[in-house]
């Protein structure tokens, strides 16, 4: 890089940065280390404080003998490996199909801000517009389909799971996209692509024989994670998923619910149980990986050219724009809901609007809307300021995170949730730490962190060094020019991590659910609670609020620094 | 990780209060006194958000009058509130509890009762408010489920299990009668009935209510049911659930998850008939623009459930004194009165309007029951609880039953 010497210059260290890289690997690794321990010895019968002393695999015989358990935990595999098949390969299709088009960039801010909906918020719109009493089925009733009341059709809540499949995959499509949008400056994609055009490749296929490779070697890590995710999910789950049985990771939370000592045991090891399916489902994936890179070679080595794509194009944008729309759709009928009065089947609109649903609920939000932010807040700025020392440590020492920093750092997003959070949620409880405001900003910051870093890392380490050095030439210190120079130029990036990273707070079900305790709720498990079913009014109202906080994260983080930077042109986003 | 713990063990403590000794019901002034400044920890099924609104105003009525502050820590079975206080009480935790007052009855009183998880005895009868409740008329209000309440639970509300069907759509006349006659209308309109999936409180009475009328000797079910015989005397229930599944509404795959749900497709136009426990319920729902007012209500003239819902406090709460406040504020005219309005609840009252001074007679007088209610004499007999411990065997079967995929 030939700066060496130059960065020697300004690296008169921040003595107190050197243990940021040790604080976030801390925030990240304990809780899931410890949390996993607190999970694998009750599953074995070891946990003294109630009575279990020794090793034992009676928590395994109970959770075993469970009604319907092979069913629940095979539609948890399900969900893992087929939802992440087929946003993968929609993705794939996709950017070889439209990248570098004007469809491409559309299409790309269309669906971008679908990442900052909250998981609950879309399975509920979702839901709203596929039930056979929803919105698609009003649209076309009764004039198309002779409707005048919803016919009995199995949608949402269906013994197979594909609705479930479905709101995984209209959220994990998003993620991919943009992963995949990060890793695409890092290949040569107008070379590559002209250059098989000219030995006549088709877009896709010369997308997947010549670049494809290169970006899921990056993307890989993401993909394990939506496959930790979805065989894992739980408020998806919870609306959109089977009841009789309900998948694995909805059972294990009622088991984790059950407050009863001797379920404490059986719930252990039915998080080690999840803690397998995921396994398995990752393993699987390991095996379609195979085979899907067998099937590039294999066509490849043929000379396929695939030369003709249209078809395959069009569906793949079909598909993209259709996850967009009905989510989009989705949230809209929401909205709605939440301040229509009688509504019925087959009106296309309420009869009547009316803002008493919004009156009725107002005292009531007041208090998870305060958690849900406060919580938010504090694990952000937490997370942030934890983020941004790492990353000055790491200027300063000159060496980017190595693998095991990446490893750590996916770490929470690769273990289910469930599998150390209740392991977390006992330890804390046998501390004597009940459900406090601080122990959800603790286990907030073990699932924010991450995100927050991951945002943050690119922009940060692409700033021009040379201004640090002409602050360090006019003889101001480390601190100052971090503060003054490099802070305030990157400030942009950094309010979109954090927007990123309270959007990830709001989300959070799981771990709030258990930690919170039911004392300390936010609107996404306020929205889960009341939602499964009951009052379309009041769910309309909570996954309003669910999506609305994300995106007041994401016009902060844009209007903060339009407003700081208002006068200084140089600043303005190109 | 320790070092963690005992830093947020000590943050912990620091906001926890010292407790005080045991209050005293027969002393109302100390009690007033030692509520003051105390947060009630209320677990409360938080299914309906008629309810939950109706609760957010007594929480805001305690705290101006009483300054006490109340938490309704939402539950969805309060089995679990059981559990917590048994766990607590394995755990040594004898004071300073989680929780202060519990909406309960049935086989969740019985098995708190038993186990000696229970503030009392006798306190809900040295409640100042206590002098207006209905103790002649209603038997349900000392005998819960077949359980005497022993003054260690309050009464809240009267409960009665009530059907509703849309008149628009299903003609008056060709409604059921009976368990038998809604097996018969279950076959002629396909889909169109279903109950929530127990162990939903009002999916489970639901059965109940199959077993008290199909039973060979009600008389068993007052008395509890032994495991051995239980397959045998609870056989025509089962046989009339195999027999009605088929046609439930999604062939029972799946189900509501509670009465709210059951509402919400009965204006959809998925189901024809539903139910509640509550026979103000479609009233209510017409009054908040859930229901069409055109829907109307009906029971079975052999007899439906009918019960009393309680709040109890479990002997080891941190907040006595401010739970006795809550539950003598519950047994208010003014707070009955309110729950029994369908715009907000509409829960019948367990006071007796005898009782009342003629200020408070008028406030129910003045209310209207809605369009949907059926009148007290209108709602048929009252069928018996059975002994809490068919409720529990009867969920289990069910789930081993129909709870895994067919």
């Amino acid at each position: 890089m030939g700066a060496p010497l130059r960065r020697r210059q300004l690296a008169a260290p921040f003595p107190v940065l050197r243990f940021a890289p040790a604080i976030a690997i801390a925030v990240l690794a304990l809780p899931v280390i410890g949390g996993l321990a607190g999970t694998f010895l009750p599953a074995f019968g070891y946990l003294p404080a109630l009575g279990g002393e020794s090793l034992s695999l009676e928590p395994f015989q109970i959770v075993l003998a469970q009604p319907g358990l092979l069913r629940s935990c095979g539609i948890a595999l399900a969900a893992g490996v087929v939802t992440a098949a087929v946003s993968t390969v929609l993705v794939a299709l996709f950017v070889g199909g439209w990248s570098q088009t004007r469809t491409f960039r559309f299409i790309q801010s269309l669906v971008s801000p679908l990442l900052a909906v909250p998981h609950a918020a879309a399975a509920f719109g979702l839901a709203f517009m596929i039930a056979p009493s929803g919105f698609l089925a009003r649209l076309v009733s009764p004039w198309a389909t002779g409707w005048d009341r919803p016919p009995d059709w199995l949608i949402v809540n269906d013994s197979l799971g594909l609705s479930l499949m479905l709101g995984l995959i209209v959220k994990e499509v998003p993620f991919l996209l943009l992963m995949t949008l990060a890793a695409l400056p890092q290949v040569r994609l107008a070379a590559s692509t002209r250059l098989s055009a000219s030995l006549g490749y088709g877009r896709v296929s010369g997308f997947l024989f010549t670049t494809w490779p290169a970006i899921y070697r990056q993307i890989r890590l993401a993909v394990f994670a939506v496959i930790a995710f979805a065989s894992s999910a739980v408020d998806v789950a919870v609306i959109l998923g089977p009841t009789t049985p309900s998948a694995l990771p909805v059972r294990l939370v009622q088991w984790m619910n059950d407050p009863e000592l001797t379920s404490r045991f059986m719930a252990s090891a039915g998080a080690v149980l999840q803690l397998g399916i995921t396994l398995a489902a990752l393993l699987v994936w390991l095996l379609l990986e195979r085979i899907g890179r067998m099937a590039v070679m294999h066509f490849c080595g043929e000379g396929r050219r695939f030369g003709t794509d249209r078809a395959i194009r069009h569906v793949a944008l079909t598909s993209v724009v259709l996850t967009a729309l009905i989510v989009f759709g989705g949230l809209a009928v929401l909205a709605l809901w939440s301040v229509s009065g009688l509504w019925q089947f087959p009106n296309v609109l309420p009869d009547t609007l009316t803002l008493r649903g919004w009156m009725r609920s107002m005292p009531q939000i007041a208090g998870p809307l305060w958690t849900t932010v406060t919580v938010g807040f504090a694990s952000t700025a937490l997370s942030a300021l934890i983020v941004i020392g790492s990353l000055a440590r790491e200027g300063q020492v000159r060496r980017a995170g190595n693998r095991w920093a990446l490893f750590f750092l996916y770490l929470p997003l690769l273990v289910p949730q469930a599998g150390f959070v209740f392991g977390l949620k006992l330890f804390l409880t046998h501390g004597g730490v009940g459900a406090t405001w601080m122990a959800l900003v603790l286990v907030h910051m073990v699932f924010v962190l991450p995100y927050v870093f991951l945002s943050l890392a690119a922009p940060w380490r692409a700033f021009d060094p040379r201004y640090e050095a002409i602050a360090a030439g006019l003889g101001k210190g480390p601190w100052a020019t971090l503060l003054a120079i490099r802070l305030p130029m990157l400030s942009r990036a950094i309010l979109v991590a954090c927007a990123v990273g309270f959007a990830v707070s709001v989300g959070q079900y799981l771990p709030t659910v258990l930690i919170g305790a039911g004392r300390l709720v936010t609107i996404t498990t306020e929205a889960v609670a009341l939602g499964s079913g009951g009052n379309r009014r009041v769910v309309g109202i909570y996954a309003f609020l669910q999506m609305l906080l994300p995106f007041l994260g994401f016009a902060f983080a844009a209007l903060v620094p339009a407003l700081l930077f208002r006068n200084r042109r140089a600043m303005k986003v190109a | 990780m320790k070092r963690l713990s005992a830093a947020l063990a000590a943050l912990a403590l620091s906001t926890t209060l010292a407790v005080a000794a045991e209050p005293d019901p027969s002393d109302w002034t100390a009690v007033l006194g030692d509520a003051r400044g105390e947060t009630v920890y209320w677990n409360a099924w938080g299914g309906s958000q008629s309810i939950n609104a109706y609760i957010d105003w007594v929480g805001g009525e305690l705290q101006e009058r009483f300054g006490v502050k109340l938490v309704h820590v939402k539950i969805d079975d309060t089995a679990n509130a059981v559990a917590t206080v048994v766990t607590e009480k394995a755990a040594g935790k004898d004071e300073d509890g989680t929780i202060d007052l519990i909406w309960i009855n049935g086989e969740n009183f019985a098995s708190m009762k038993r186990q000696g998880l229970l503030f009392g005895p006798d306190w809900a009868q040295q409640l100042p408010n206590w002098r207006y409740v209905d103790v002649e008329n209603q038997p349900t209000i000392t005998t819960d489920f077949t359980i005497p309440t022993d003054g260690m639970e309050s009464p809240w509300g009267m409960a009665k299990l009530v059907f509703f069907y849309d008149s628009a759509r299903t003609d008056a006349g060709d409604l059921p009668d009976s368990a038998d006659e809604l097996l018969a209308w279950s076959k002629d309109n396909r889909g169109r009935f279903s109950y929530p999936q127990p162990p939903d409180f009002i999916g489970s009475s639901f059965l109940k209510q199959i077993l008290s009328e199909k039973i060979a000797d009600p008389a068993k079910l007052l008395k509890p049911v032994e495991a051995d015989e239980f397959a045998e005397l609870s056989k025509p229930l089962f046989d009339y659930l195999d027999e009605l599944h088929p046609n439930l509404w999604r062939s029972a795959k799946a189900f509501p998850k509670d009465y709210p749900s059951m509402s919400q497709l009965l204006a959809d136009g998925e189901l024809d008939i539903t139910f509640a426990f509550n026979p103000a319920e479609a009233s209510s729902a017409i009054a908040n623009d859930l229901l069409p007012d055109t829907v109307r209500s009906f029971t079975f003239s052999g007899g439906t459930l009918s019960n009393t819902h309680f709040v109890a406090i479990p002997y080891n709460a941190a907040a006595k004194a401010g739970a006795l406040v809550t539950a003598n504020f519950l047994l208010s005219p003014e707070a009955q009165a309110r729950k029994q309005d369908p715009q907000i609840w509409g829960d019948p009252t367990v006071l007796a309007m005898d009782r009342l001074d003629d200020a408070d007679r008028a406030r129910f007088a003045s209310l209207d029951l809605g369009i949907a209610t059926l009148r007290p004499d209108e709602l048929g007999p009252a069928l018996p609880e059975p002994h809490p411990s068919w409720m529990s065997m009867v969920e289990e079967e069910w789930a081993r039953r129909y709870g895994v995929a067919n």
